[in-house]
């Protein structure tokens, strides 16, 4: 009797071992997936911006800065994204992608001077087409950071931890800005709301 | 109901949708088994010779109608759905306003992690949209031209994440499965009235003096089966409607909570939903078969707008007023914290 209770346990240890490995494996599948899909938009995002950059030039000419820095912030993304992975570099990247954010940001305002550039088609569907971008880059981090944030919690839980040596989990870093200074956004609060 | 965070409301409406399927299913059973069991009560202590109902005939019968059914909605469905509303699908976009369409859908299914929906357009001047497809593979995705029309990026975006979020909660599923389930039971229901009016007419009174030799016993069971079976099958085909009609209110508040999920922008949601409501005209080109699975009402019903306990009970969508106030608390509540909150 004492025998066979105790070999039911070994059985639902060993049920119970190889579900959570399997689980974490899947996790492990999901947020890499959820990196891949980060990567793909970005690269989207890098390819989008010589064109733009080549549809504005001739009626801003003048503006030459604004534009280098955008090529500039783009050709430094470019070389940090080349080896950025989950379990390393995904913070420089997550910089250099907000300072590229930034001179793309100053280069719309400075668009947004200039309403016959606007006018002319192309500009406006480039328009479109960056501000879909920046959604896509937006809300691939997004689901990246969830996925991440699950996998990154479920393998320090006991008991999925005794098996995270198993299963190679490790854990990723999130997509988050460190840069203090991109962190300093101007706040504006018109909404006499009292301070907590 | 106030402190219920987006992710937790979500798992209650999960929840909720589940004890709903699970009464719907248990209903079915007894309508189907229950004349089975009151059939064999009353033949049980028949003469050997007499008829013995042992096997469950119309319990089977009426399962297999209902698989059949289900199937054929489940081939079907999805095709049929979208012919009926004269829709024409969106390959390569002409106009800006199409490219943006296309854009916002392609941002949704990276934003739900799905693969890319078909997408299609209905040409009706009345704002609406709606999801089908039975698998997550092989969605579609199609709004009015009114729609186009009438909402901006944002509120686009929020729209398409609704019907997005029906497809991830796999909606069209569970819907079309109700939906089959209703009508097996309505038919079931119409049939065996009819037979009870033929048989009480042609052979009631043989069956009667029988019973009425065997008091007591398996008998009295009998009668009590039986009677509670026929009130049954008299309120079922309006109660079956009501608990499916339930279970799509309940996934259509699912779909506002995921939608506000994927965009992290529940108020542009609600201010969509302000521009649909606002815009009362019913849209004629789309079916009330399909009303659970759009944005909103396509009759442009009053209905929703009423509260009440005749007026929830017989709609497809929970008010708009209550839709509209759940999501400016979500906007409220990301607004106070910085963010929806994480984590499932």
């Amino acid at each position: 009797m004492g025998s066979l209770v105790f070999l039911i346990i070994v059985v639902a240890v060993i049920f119970w071992a190889v579900s959570a490995y399997n689980t974490l494996i899947r996790m492990k599948g999901e947020t890499l997936n959820a990196w891949k899909q980060i990567d793909v938009q970005l690269k989207r995002r890098h390819d989008l911006i010589p064109n733009l950059v080549e549809a504005v030039k001739g009626a801003m000419g003048f503006e030459r800065e604004t534009l280098e820095a955008v090529i500039q912030a783009r050709n430094q993304a470019v070389k940090i994204q080349a080896d950025a992975s989950p379990t390393g570099g995904v913070q420089a990247l997550a910089g250099a992608e907000a300072a590229l954010g930034a001179a793309l940001s100053r280069l719309n305002v400075v668009v947004e001077r200039y309403p016959d550039l606007k006018a002319t088609s192309n500009v406006g569907q480039l328009q479109e087409e960056l501000t879909s971008t920046e959604n896509r880059v937006a809300f691939a981090r997004q689901l990246y950071n969830d996925t991440a944030t699950g996998y990154n919690i479920k393998q320090q839980q006991f008991p999925w931890n005794l098996i995270a040596g198993f299963a190679r989990a490790e854990q990723v870093e999130l997509w988050e800005i460190t840069d203090e200074k991109e962190r300093e956004v101007p706040q504006v609060d018109l909404s006499m709301k009292p301070k907590e | 109901m106030s402190e219920q965070n987006l992710f937790e409301q979500q798992r209650a409406n999960r929840r909720r949708s589940a004890v709903l399927v699970v009464v719907f299913v248990g209903f079915f059973v007894w309508v189907g088994f229950g004349g089975d069991l009151a059939y064999y009560l009353f033949t049980v202590d028949a003469p050997p010779r007499a008829y013995h109902h042992t096997i469950p005939w119309i319990g089977i019968v009426a399962t297999l109608i209902g698989i059949g059914m289900a199937w054929v909605a489940w081939r079907g469905g999805p095709k049929q759905v979208l012919w009926a509303t004269g829709a024409w699908q969106l390959i390569e976009p002409s106009t800006p306003e199409e490219q943006q369409l296309v854009n916002v859908v392609e941002e949704m299914a990276i934003a739900s992690g799905l693969p890319k929906p078909k997408i299609w357009i209905v040409p009706d001047d009345d704002p609406n949209a709606f999801a089908t497809g039975i698998t997550v593979t092989d969605s579609h995705i199609a709004v009015t031209e009114g729609l186009l029309k009438a909402l901006n990026r944002d509120e686009l975006q929020a729209v398409v994440a609704h019907e997005m979020a029906h497809v991830r909660n796999e909606d069209v599923k569970l819907m079309t499965l109700l939906a089959a389930l209703v009508g097996v039971i309505a038919l079931m229901s119409d049939g065996a009235l009819r037979m009870m009016r033929f048989g009480s007419l042609s052979g009631g009174g043989r069956s009667r003096g029988g019973g009425g030799g065997k008091k007591g016993g398996a008998g009295g069971l009998a009668v009590v089966v039986v009677v509670l079976w026929l009130i049954t099958l008299i309120v079922a085909p309006l109660i079956s409607r009501l608990l499916a009609l339930g279970v799509s209110r309940d996934r259509e508040f699912l779909a506002d909570a995921t939608a506000a999920q994927f965009t992290r922008n529940p108020g542009a949601l609600a201010a969509a939903l302000r521009k649909i409501e606002d815009a009362a005209a019913p849209t004629k080109a789309i079916k009330q078969g399909t009303a659970h699975l759009c944005i909103a009402d396509p009759l442009g019903r009053r209905l929703n707008d009423k509260r009440g306990f005749l007026a929830n009970a017989f709609a497809t969508h929970p008010p708009m007023a209550v839709r509209i106030a759940r999501l400016k608390a979500m906007a409220y509540q990301q607004d106070r914290t910085g963010a929806l909150p994480e984590g499932i």
